[in-house]
């Protein structure tokens, strides 16, 4: 039982990801996220207002229950799974964000500097939730792909668009935590 | 109900990423700074297995469970969409650490603030959606 409640290293995630890419096309659909945001906008109307979400979504129903496994898992995971969220964070990463100002690194998974009482008391919290949540969600459906459909599914199936979609990923995460992170904490 | 088994799916494949830590701000944040294997190991472990796989998938020797051959979808070409695309979500990514499954996830975990990221990511797509036709390829 031990093992259910230790963090899993590496070499069990990174196979049990490509488990859930085989079952998902096994099933019979193509893998992949960020296209739920686009499935969740046309549920809430978006087809009024732009001929871009006048889809069915009903036909992506097999995606919506999968975000719904991924809300349940989470929770799941959150209150059962996980007895302690210490992360073994390399010594580097720890000194350089106590020296920016976060507190307690590692000894959970969220920093409160992000995810904590911030977003209810001052509008800076709230704002860099709300706005990189917007680029995630502008970016995912211009590019075409998040994580799981462009670096997993789209690299693994040699897609070129991915590799550059996946290069791109790794300019805008590199700025964001050399030059964004540090100015703004 | 015949799809229910992309909502069992969908709760094992959170799992995965809650206990391997591939949902942690913190986790990211290593990775961008090139601090850490740990990422790389999963992300660079489930593309290796996954080749084998679409292998497997391209000779026919795995199906569907309905018989037929798998194919995964051809991803839009375009050097702007790709890179611009690519760089603004690895922004939003850097910052709050989550990428799209994980925002789900995450839901179970910080209620609140998983929600403004999902406002957030659901008025991006929107906008995405309203602009589409005039943003460069």
């Amino acid at each position: 039982m031990d093992f259910i409640f230790e963090p899993w290293p590496w070499y069990v995630g990174g196979p049990l990801i490509a488990i859930s890419l085989l079952l998902y096309f096994y099933f019979g659909k193509n893998f992949g996220a960020s296209t739920n945001f686009e499935t969740l906008c046309t549920m809430a109307g978006a087809g009024t207002l732009s001929a871009y979400f006048k889809k069915d979504w009903k036909e992506r129903d097999f995606a919506l229950l999968f975000v719904v496994g991924l809300i349940i898992g989470g929770y799941l995971s959150s209150v059962y799974l996980i007895p302690n969220q210490y992360i073994d964070l390399n010594p580097t990463t720890v000194n350089e964000l106590t020296n920016i100002g976060f507190s307690n690194v590692g000894t959970q998974y969220f920093p409160d500097e992000i995810f904590g009482e911030e977003i209810y008391s001052s509008f800076k919290g709230f704002l860099i939730l709300l706005v990189s949540g917007f680029l995630i969600g502008f970016g995912t459906r211009y590019a075409g792909g998040c994580t799981s459909g462009h670096a997993i599914t789209g690299l693994s199936s040699l897609q070129f668009p991915s590799l550059l979609a996946v290069i791109g990923f790794f300019i805008g995460g590199v700025i964001a935590t050399w030059c964004i992170i540090p100015s703004i904490f | 109900m015949k799809n229910s088994k992309f909502l069992v799916l969908g709760v094992f494949f959170a799992i995965v990423l809650s206990k391997s830590q591939a949902i942690s701000w913190y986790r990211f944040y290593e990775m961008f700074k090139f601090q850490s294997f740990h990422m790389y190991g999963i992300i660079g472990g489930a593309v290796v297995i996954s080749m084998v796989f679409m292998q497997l998938f391209k000779r026919g020797i795995i199906k569907d469970i309905h018989g037929n051959n798998i194919y995964p979808k051809q991803k839009k070409k375009g050097f702007v969409r790709t890179l611009l695309g690519g760089t603004l979500f690895g922004l939003g990514w850097g910052i709050s650490g989550a990428c799209a499954a994980p925002i789900f996830i995450i839901l179970g975990f910080k209620l609140i603030p998983a929600i403004l990221i999902l406002i957030g990511a659901l008025i991006g797509a929107f906008i995405y959606g309203l602009l589409s036709k005039k943003l460069p390829n």
